[in-house]
């Protein structure tokens, strides 16, 4: 008994210092006061500032295209390999996973210093194309590092049965396979726009000049001071996501009884 | 012993696999990505290679690398070192009992990561460690609970106490999801076994669990290690100006516009990520790389 107790407030604890930031920023979009050390009275004003400042807005789509695109093709190029790499022999395999690990195992101000090296040795200008494949890059082993255990878990037989069955292996594959790894391509995608969305360090060294995150726009004003329209941003995408994956866990929970218990 | 027989059969199954796999088309699956990676993940060391060792009229040296040799960057190096070593460890002591209880609750592992990795995310990196300001400050959160509580003060911020919080709240995640991984692949049964060959449950622990969970533990120290090592984020907004990383002198020759200084100093962080690499991949055959999500 005491040691369940224990257990649970050992639980608590690391979940309140892992969130513990995240309320203060929720806290400082709703602070009268402009400076982020003093608490000035609740406000709803940075909310509405938020719309009117185009820097941000500009960031902000700047950062949900690239996000969404790196996602989307890296999801696709990397579901693809993830196909092939699955029926590969077993030493083709593993080079093809160790290369796979190096963007997940290099340290992110190497890979970021590397890639910018290389659009500037082929004098390729450094924009938004610059970060876009960038994010792509290290995107891809987010998917298949999602995909691929899935892809180990298949029933071979149900292919070969639908096969037998006599359907041509495209049709096989869209109708058999497809199905079964899709949960892993969706948290593949949803990982990856995740991972493109909190990237500072590679889109620092990629993004040249012109073009701005949210991430590299909060670090050009970390001296100065952070704008409360930024911690409205972030207060409204986080509570968005939090809705949206409660809404997503309630629906799959209702499918599957019982419910998963958090 | 069972474990491996399993592993074995389950291998052969895949092996055999799809009959997809005989066809060759499928190998066309790969060709985008092996130009991708081919072109952004080799071909980028490569040109970072070259950058280290050359000098600024295109010849071979090693002047670059042998910077790290200059005093003030040699400290950085090893504070960065002295850090990353601590926090790693402070992370490894956090996260292995917070992996053995939720092991114990059962609980679902993709809930588990969207809560503790995936979530935080949708609020930004940089933002969050900002908010340490908040709490670490002379007259922040901390110090009123200090207060308060008629305690003595804290003055953290901007010392390297503050770095190595900051670092422990940004890779904790990291540390404790292989862990997870591998904890709750541990077969019930085995545990059962030894329970009813006599062993108490420090035995079983010590025997069954901590053994078959040292992959995880490898990757998580990887995880941890790597990017503390590297990081210029977290000292610049946690130590002020005061306290400098090699990662943050790398970055200053780029922002100087030095880039073959730089590309030498990373050069020589490449060579501990190399390192780390080298012990992942010896402990890490088994799961081809899924022990590290």
């Amino acid at each position: 008994m005491v040691r369940k107790i224990l257990e649970r407030t050992y639980v608590y604890l690391i979940i309140l210092f892992l969130y513990a930031p995240i309320l203060i920023l929720i806290a400082l979009s709703f602070n009268r006061s402009k400076s982020r050390a003093k608490w000035g009275g609740f406000t709803l004003h940075w909310y509405r500032e938020l719309f009117k400042n185009q820097d941000i807005m500009n960031a902000l789509s700047t950062t949900l295209i690239i996000a969404l695109l790196s996602a989307l093709i890296a999801t696709l190029i990397g579901t693809a390999a993830s196909l092939a790499i699955n029926s590969m022999k077993k030493t083709p395999r593993l080079i093809m996973m160790g290369i796979t690990n190096i963007p997940m195992l290099n340290a992110d101000i190497v890979t970021g210093i590397s890639l910018m090296l290389l659009f500037v040795a082929l004098k390729f200008t450094l924009g938004f194309t610059s970060v876009l494949l960038s994010h792509i890059t290290f995107n891809i082993p987010y998917v298949i590092l999602s995909v691929m255990p899935k892809l180990k878990q298949l029933n071979p037989n149900t292919f070969e049965a639908a096969l037998d069955l006599g359907a041509s292996k495209l049709y096989a594959f869209f109708k058999v396979i497809l199905p079964d790894i899709f949960p892993g391509i969706l948290s593949g995608f949803f990982l990856a726009f995740t991972m493109s969305l909190d990237d500072f360090v590679i889109t620092h060294f990629t993004k040249g000049p012109d073009i701005n995150t949210l991430s590299t726009k909060i670090y050009t004003e970390v001296r100065k001071g952070i704008k409360p329209e930024i911690y409205a941003l972030s207060t409204i995408m986080f509570i968005t996501v939090l809705l949206l994956l409660i809404f997503v866990n309630r629906k799959s929970a209702e499918k599957k009884a019982p419910a998963t218990r958090l | 012993m069972k474990i491996n027989k399993n592993l074995n059969k389950s291998e052969t199954i895949n092996e055999g696999g799809l009959r997809l796999s005989q066809s060759p088309s499928i190998k066309w699956l790969s060709f985008p990505y092996i130009i991708w990676m081919i072109g952004f993940i080799v071909l980028p060391l490569i040109v970072i290679v070259y950058y280290g060792l050359t000098g600024k009229e295109n010849n071979f040296t090693l002047e670059n690398i042998a910077l790290i040799t200059d005093s003030k960057n040699w400290k950085s190096l090893l504070l960065a070192l002295r850090l990353s070593v601590i926090s790693t460890l402070i992370c490894l002591l956090l996260a292995y009992p917070l992996a053995l209880i939720l092991r114990k609750s059962k609980m679902n592992s993709s809930s588990f990561i969207v809560l503790i990795i995936i979530l935080p995310m949708w609020m930004n990196f940089l933002l969050r460690t900002i908010a340490w300001q908040n709490i670490l400050e002379k007259t922040g959160i901390l110090n009123n609970i200090l207060r308060f509580l008629h305690l003595p003060t804290l003055d953290i911020i901007n010392t390297p106490a503050a770095i190595i919080i900051g670092m422990v709240y940004n890779f904790l995640p990291f540390m404790v999801l292989p862990i997870f991984n591998v904890l709750i692949k541990i077969d019930q049964n085995v545990i059962n076994a030894a329970r009813d060959l006599g062993a108490n449950s420090f035995q079983t622990f010590l025997k069954i669990i901590l053994p078959l969970s040292i992959p995880g533990v490898i990757s998580g120290i990887t995880m941890v290690f790597v990017p503390s090592l590297t990081t210029f984020v977290i000292s610049t907004i946690l130590g002020g100006s005061k306290v400098l990383l090699i990662g943050n002198v790398i970055e200053q020759q780029f922002r100087l516009g030095n880039w073959n200084a730089g590309s030498g100093l990373s050069l020589v962080l490449m060579v501990f990520v190399l390192l780390s690499m080298a012990i992942i991949s010896k402990y890490d055959k088994e799961s081809e790389g899924n022990s590290l999500w």
